[in-house]
């Protein structure tokens, strides 16, 4: 079938589909979705509507970003604007069917926001704070469409850069419009694009690769998975693309094992694609041939790292290459010139040839072009994934986008880039999110995890947290990494403990400095950084620990007290039986006291205390004489 | 074992590059890398034992002992680590009485962490055979192992 056919009807389908008498449902089921229970919301939608005669069009969608309001479901009656809903239980799915579907009453409480046309009293979807000031490219499609229908892609535009680049473009033409675009490697090192596909492109000998870096492995970042799970083939245009552009026969997705459903996604993707002659031999007729393979990692963050990946594939451990070492462009993949980039760059390209880089420059700043992708989460009120243009301030995302902090409490630090990143203070909100900037700022751009702390996030704690991490993925070649990563998470943990003393300060700046320089890759390069930045930001919390044996934000256990508030506690039993050291004293009708030496600090008494009486209190430090009167 | 295995192996050519996908199928098969299955596919590959050995130490997907029949796993991403993480592994720890990586004597329980789910909008969380349970509080950890008196 010709491509010109192929678009034809998968435009006719989705006009079926938009002109349809049946109404439509769509549910959010990627990872995150299911998580929040889209399943049993699926299933309700399915049986209840069976049950009752209705006959609907229900298609699984990936993800729109909007996490804090999962399972997502949109629902289209026939002539009627698409409306969105938010926290779709099972239970509120059948409240939508009979409301909705069966009265008519679009139950605008529930409602998210409309598309394609407006509904009285529901906003218009791309309106709301969150998705307002995004730019939305890379995840143009995800959560709208049905990710293992390649119809649905291909109605949206889906594989005409692909014909473009085949049949009207040079090599080198395609190589010289990514060059100008701007584009960054958006998998943290932000190395340009085109410049990696020229040397790739130039590298002598017949036998090429390209490799997606899909090996997410940054706790607190989620965004190469929700492309992956929501428009897979916008990603495999790109990597076909390249492969096009470098004069490669051969790509692998590298992606992590612990996202089953992306790789499900991924290898019903490939096979469609291979049917309709996007993959494979001779592609779309032309004498470009390309083929594609997934390859699952088994668990180790260093293999993000270039040669760490390639030497996975090869079926060794993932250790770096020592230095000096070719560049993957030139010495990749079994020795043959590898081009390696991540999800986002590629899901970025079909942009890239369809409108032009100068199209996709018009967003960004002067270094940093087009657009980044952040899994925003922690301390925020709205969660999820967003698309912003380079250049946007942490403040506009924080505070506009993600909402501000919930429950009254006051931002402390927003953390970037993973392990590798750092921790910014408030001082810093107003810093531009690009490349450099971050950079300056002593964080970096990263993958895309973007962690946001208030009052109540300890930053002593948040540093062994990533050097805990990170301490675990050193591979153990440079001894540095090995050894003063071990070391500086001794030290960390004794300060955690009311263990410190103040020139530990001073020789953890001295052995990160050392890490840095004595790491051959970008994992112990950057090892370093949340122990650095957050002393740089928040020495005053390294202070308290060491000095006055406290933990202000009331984390670390050995620096912490919890008691009971008399004048509240209404000798209820409930901490005292929970209580797993029996460390709570009193019974009915006595106010219940805990025994300092007893406790563990684990905090099961304050979880528990009936919200009504609040009797539970934690302090930072010890219990002074008076208050254990 | 030997019949599952063959069967494993007969999709494969047997090179070095097949390594890290063939021991993926093992433990898919056997739930664990038992001792004999590595011997055999170092053979089979042509490659030293302690080669094989290597390669699955190095990765945290490959376990060495079975697992237990309800898999318990913890998530201590960034987004739960500030959520609460850690309360959650030691409630876990304490109701199941084995540390992470480790399996009850009666092959019940297993109990393991990963670095990040990617659930970070639902934090902290757990998984359970599979399951995802979100927003968890070392109360409701209680709950969930005690339902239907599993512990």
């Amino acid at each position: 079938m010709s491509f010109e056919r192929m678009k034809r009807e998968a435009k006719e389908k989705r006009e079926a589909l938009r002109q349809s008498k049946k109404p439509l449902i769509l549910v959010g089921t990627a990872t995150c979705g299911r998580s929040a229970g889209a399943l049993d919301t699926l299933e309700v939608f399915r049986r209840e509507l069976k049950s009752r005669n209705i006959d609907a069009e229900i298609i699984e969608t990936g993800c729109l970003g909007l996490c804090y309001a999962e399972p997502v479901v949109g629902v289209v009656k026939p002539g009627q604007p698409n409306i969105w809903y938010r926290n779709v239980s099972a239970e509120r799915a059948r409240e939508l069917i009979e409301g909705y579907l069966v009265k008519g009453d679009p139950l605008a409480d529930y409602a998210l926001g409309s598309t394609e046309g407006s509904v009285e009293g529901i906003p218009h979807l791309f309106d709301l704070p969150m998705l307002k000031p995004q730019v939305r490219r890379v995840l143009w499609n995800c959560g709208l469409i049905d990710p293992t229908n390649i119809d649905h892609y291909i109605a949206s535009g889906g594989y005409e850069a692909l014909q473009r680049a085949v049949f009207e473009m040079e090599p080198e033409e395609v190589i010289n419009e990514v060059k100008r675009s701007g584009l960054r490697g958006l998998g943290g090192a932000g190395f340009p694009a085109g410049r990696k596909w020229e040397a790739c492109r130039r590298a002598p000998g017949d036998e090429k690769y390209v490799i997606c870096n899909a090996d997410e492995g940054d706790p607190g970042a989620f965004q190469d998975r929700s492309v992956l799970e929501g428009d897979p083939h916008s990603v495999l245009e790109g990597m076909i693309i390249a492969g096009y552009a470098v004069g490669a026969r051969k790509g692998y997705i590298y992606v992590r094992a612990e996202y089953p459903l992306a790789v499900n996604y991924l290898e019903i993707a490939i096979s469609q694609a291979r049917e309709r002659g996007f993959v494979g031999e001779n592609i779309l007729g032309s004498d470009f041939s390309f083929d594609l393979d997934i390859f699952q990692g088994a668990g180790a963050f260093v293999c993000g790292e270039s040669t760490a990946l390639t030497l996975s594939i090869e079926g060794n451990r993932g250790m770096p290459k020592p230095l000096p070492r070719p560049r993957t462009t030139e010495k990749g993949l079994w020795d043959k010139p590898t081009l390696l980039n991540n999800v986002k760059t590629f899901a970025n390209i079909r942009w890239i040839i369809n409108k032009g880089a100068d199209w996709f420059a018009g967003v960004g700043t002067e270094r940093s072009k087009g657009t980044a992708i952040f899994s925003l989460t922690g301390k925020i009120a709205n969660c999820g994934l967003i698309e912003v243009p380079l250049g946007i301030t942490l403040r506009e995302i924080i505070f506009d986008i993600g909402g501000g902090i919930p429950g009254g409490k006051v931002f402390k630090a927003v953390q970037t880039g993973g392990p590798s990143g750092g921790c910014l203070p408030v001082s810093l909100l107003d810093t531009p999110v690009d490349f450099d900037s971050l950079t300056t700022a002593g964080s970096i751009m990263g993958s895309g995890g973007m962690v946001v702390t208030d009052e109540d996030t300890c930053m002593v704690d948040l540093a062994r947290y990533f050097l805990d991490f990170t301490e675990k993925e050193s591979c153990g070649q440079c001894s540095l990494c090995r050894l003063g990563s071990s070391q500086m998470l001794e030290i960390l943990r004794a300060i955690t403990e009311g263990k410190g003393a103040m020139e530990d300060i001073d020789l953890l700046i001295e052995l990160g400095e050392a890490i840095k320089i004595g790491s051959i890759c970008g994992l112990g390069q950057t090892i370093p950084n949340p122990v650095l930045t957050t002393i740089r930001y928040f020495r005053e919390e390294y202070e308290a620990h060491i000095l006055k044996k406290e933990c202000p934000a009331r984390v670390c256990r050995a620096l912490i007290s919890y008691r009971i508030l008399p004048d509240k506690c209404e000798a209820c039993m409930i901490c005292l039986r929970n209580c797993p050291v029996g460390a709570i004293k009193g019974g009915k009708k006595e106010v219940h006291v805990i025994d300092q030496d007893k406790c563990s600090r684990c905090g099961v008494c304050m979880s528990i205390c009936p919200e009504r009486f609040s009797a539970v209190e934690c302090i930072p430090g010890q219990l002074s004489e008076e208050d254990l009167k | 074992m030997e019949y599952s295995l063959s069967e494993i192996l007969s999709s494969y050519k047997g090179t070095q590059g097949e390594l890290i996908p063939i021991l993926q199928k093992v433990q898919a098969e056997f739930g664990y890398l038992p001792e004999e299955a590595m011997n055999r596919v170092a053979e089979f590959c042509r490659v030293a034992e302690s080669k094989v050995f290597g390669i699955a130490s190095f990765y945290a997907q490959f376990r060495f002992v079975p697992l237990g029949r309800t898999q318990v796993t913890a998530c201590r991403g960034t987004a739960c680590h500030v959520r609460g993480a850690p309360q959650i592994v030691d409630e876990l720890k304490r109701q199941l009485g084995i540390e992470e990586g480790e399996t009850t004597p009666d092959l019940e329980y297993s109990l393991e962490t990963v670095a990040c789910i990617g659930c970070c909008a639902l934090a902290p969380c757990l998984v359970i055979n599979g399951k995802v349970e979100s927003k968890m509080t070392p109360k409701k950890v209680k709950e969930l192992l005690t339902k239907g008196g599993q512990v």
